[in-house]
């Protein structure tokens, strides 16, 4: 491979905020340009029918549960799903057993992952060591191992003087921090938002509230510490002034949302389905449009999946003892398209948050489809209907919320620096 | 020469010219210590009382020797197995000590300011050994007449102070002095443990050591303070080692003729590499002690002349 063109393709360019009908030009890997006038020739020509053509998905937050729990997701079965769902780039979660908290473990999934995925995987690493809240973990050595990101995932730091100095301390690395943010205490034991639909089910419930309160905390301490700063999942209304604030303050903060928080409400829990059990709970419906439309805006910057493969033994229990997550990574593309058929978000808006944003948070050349980014794309019919079965699904677990439901869009084709990793049969 | 104090509680309170008559007098003392009869008996008769709130071998040690080459009546007193574990609070025990009319009382304490208040409350000169975050103003002397020595001079250097800057009243005191005497400083270390708040004192603040070395003529290392430390500042020793500590490769930024200082007592493979504390052609390390001696009996004569003029 050293010429290839993709031609009659439906171009979604979110730098250019564009969504025309051209041709795209990829050699040795990387984009060269891109036009809808004469493509220059070239060994291998690709027609893409029609169909969209755009940046890869970079994706955020991604639990593999190597070390620990490979039953559940393994890097070979994350790097097959990601493929499948228009993934280029998982930046994956140090959630596992034990946690990705010092170089050593760092490296041994890096290993993992470049053997097993055929996608980018780029790993975070845990802020503190165990997710404990307690002791800082070695930044400096995490980041020369290839750390990208350090977080403690849904864990909140709670002794703000341990936080604060790893915010510190990170600043001086140039570390990018991603939070959690929620009062710990009041979240502590929720599994849905409170309301009428978490008091008629008897549901242990939290105050949105509470989601507002972490970001609070930890904008205050971003305004102490200067850090960079990346909030991993907005997902009420009342948070949303807040964020907008400390942004127009000049802080270095962005902020992401998850998949199901914008296609999903709490009603969707239905009769206990714990398959919707996420974290931060599902939240009401006016919570979901103002998300939508902060996505629009660009308030939120960051669409992830959020993707927490969890085995059928840690589903199959009553809702509030059963563990929160979701597969998501071969769903995120399908469920995004239902905003663009609702017309609440264009394609070029859904993948600057899904592509173009997070590339440009963690430094990255990619997510964008300018001469000079590597060819990480993803192609697409986001028209065609279909019901998914999660029997189909790539992933080693298969707790979806979307078990049976009709969605409108689904992969074609995604590549990885010009080599196509996966073609739907 | 003129030496207008009744105690030596801090650098702040002390002038240029102060600073420079303590050094020129602590010169004498150089080579008095070298001698073997290392008598002057500029303070007999008078009685010294030595008061560590607070462990410390050298620092007590030094002064201890120094007021016995002058010839003063010196006492130690271990004030943590003391009068201070029954429950007497540090006014009571400076009143009694005050009506046993010693002449120079030397004090160390953890609590910043401590010192300060024990001064208000005795009739005799008081020397501060170090009082918790504060200051420790005869390390910053003898460090700068280990500099003076080294350089032939105490101005226009660039200085890097380096490590743990937030928990150490010698990174304070040296600071003050330094900057006192217009010398060009840096604060080099962790922002965990390196304040920016610093940066008000006139300090530059890199929290890169290899930038923060580049071109100085004097690098200062600090010891990590665990014992001080609440929760943890660093992630780890050996990371510290790795970003911050000074071995060859760090110090090959520094001008080329830079000396490697340390308050001691060093944590070796933490702060400093080994070899680097150990080699004579850079590391100063062994002088800075052998000034603490001749600097502190300068100190001392300078406060005790004061003491006798009020008595005469």
């Amino acid at each position: 491979m050293s010429d290839l063109l993709f031609t009659n393709a439906r171009l979604i360019d979110p730098e250019a905020n564009t969504d025309t009908l051209g041709w795209l030009h990829v050699r040795d890997g990387i984009i060269q340009s891109q036009g809808s006038d004469i493509p220059p020739s070239t060994d291998t020509i690709i027609d893409c029918r029609g169909k969209c053509l755009a940046p890869g998905i970079v994706d955020i937050g991604v639990k593999v549960c190597e070390p620990g729990e490979r039953h559940k997701e393994s890097y070979k079965s994350a790097g097959a799903a990601a493929a499948a769902g228009g993934v280029t780039t998982m930046v994956t979660r140090p959630d596992t057993t034990p946690t990705i908290d010092n170089p050593e473990t760092l490296e041994f999934v890096t290993r993992r992952a470049q053997a097993e995925a055929p996608v980018n995987v780029l790993p975070m690493a845990a802020l503190t060591k165990g997710r404990e809240g307690s002791e800082m973990t070695e930044i400096g050595f995490l980041m020369d191992a290839g750390a990208v990101a350090f977080t403690d995932c849904d864990h909140v730091i709670s002794n703000t003087k341990v936080f604060t100095r790893a915010l510190t301390y990170a600043r001086s690395c140039g570390a990018l921090v991603m939070a959690h943010p929620q009062e710990p205490i009041l979240s502590a034991g929720a599994a849905a938002t409170s309301g009428k639909f978490a008091a008629l089910r008897g549901l242990p419930a939290v105050s949105p509230m509470a989601e507002r309160m972490g970001l609070d905390r930890d904008i205050a301490l971003l305004e102490m510490t200067s850090a960079r700063y990346h909030a991993d999942q907005i997902t009420t209304a009342r948070a949303l002034p807040a964020l907008e604030r400390a942004k127009n303050n000049g802080l270095d903060i962005t902020a992401g949302t998850s998949i199901h928080h914008l296609t999903l409400n709490e009603l969707d829990v239905s009769d206990y389905r714990t398959f919707f059990k996420v974290k931060p709970p599902l939240r009401s419906e006016d919570d979901r449009q103002a998300v939508i439309e902060a996505v629009r805006t660009g308030l939120i910057d960051i669409i992830s999946s959020m993707h927490t493969p969890q085995d059928e033994e840690s589903k199959r229990l009553p809702f509030a003892e059963a563990a929160a997550g979701a597969v998501a990574m071969e769903t995120l593309l399908p469920a995004a398209l239902r905003l663009y058929h609702s017309d609440q978000l264009d394609l070029p808006t859904l993948f600057r948050a899904m592509s173009l944003n997070p590339a440009k948070r963690l430094g990255l050349n990619s997510g964008r489809l300018s001469a000079g980014a590597p060819a990480d794309l993803v192609l697409f019919d986001p028209d065609v209907p279909f019901i998914l079965d999660r029997a189909t699904l790539k992933s080693k677990s298969q707790n979806t919320p979307f078990d049976g439901q009709r969605m409108q869009g689904r992969v074609q084709a995604t590549y990885v620096a010009g080599h196509e990793i996966y073609r739907r049969a | 020469m003129s030496f207008a104090h009744r105690h030596l509680l801090g650098i702040e309170h002390l002038s240029p010219s102060d600073i420079t008559a303590i050094l020129d007098l602590a010169e004498t003392y150089v080579d008095l210590n070298r001698q073997s009869t290392k008598h002057a008996d500029v303070l007999s008769g008078m009685t010294q009382i030595n008061m560590f709130f607070e462990n410390s071998t050298r620092t007590q040690a030094s002064f201890e020797l120094a007021g016995k080459r002058l010839g003063a009546d010196v006492m130690n007193m271990a004030m943590q197995a003391s009068s201070i574990k029954k429950g007497e609070t540090l006014i009571d025990t400076a009143m009694t000590l005050n009506a046993m009319h010693p002449d120079l009382l030397v004090v160390r304490h953890p609590h910043s300011g401590a010192v300060d208040l024990l001064a208000q409350k005795v009739n005799c000169a008081v020397l501060n050994a170090g009082d918790g975050k504060h200051e420790h103003p005869t390390q910053a002397l003898l460090d700068a007449l280990t500099i003076r020595r080294a350089k032939g001079r105490l101005h226009r250097l660039n200085i890097a102070i380096c490590g743990d800057v937030a928990h150490s009243r010698v990174a304070r005191s040296n600071l003050i002095l330094l900057g006192k005497m217009e010398n060009r400083i840096r604060l080099v270390g962790p922002p965990t443990l390196v304040p920016s708040q610093f940066a008000d004192f006139g300090a530059e603040i890199y929290d890169d050591m290899h930038e923060g070395l580049k071109d100085v003529d004097v690098v200062m290392m600090l010891r990590l303070q665990k014992e001080r430390m609440d929760g943890g500042f660093i992630p780890s020793e050996r990371e510290y080692y790795h970003r911050y500590g000074l071995d060859e490769a760090k110090l090959s930024l520094a001008k080329a003729d830079a000396i490697v200082m340390h308050p001691g007592p060093m944590n070796r493979g933490v702060e400093i590499d080994g070899q680097l504390a150990d080699d004579i052609n850079r590391s100063v390390i062994q002088e800075q002690v052998e000034m603490g001696v001749a600097v502190r009996m300068a100190a001392m004569e300078l406060l005790a002349r004061n003491h006798r003029g009020q008595h005469d």
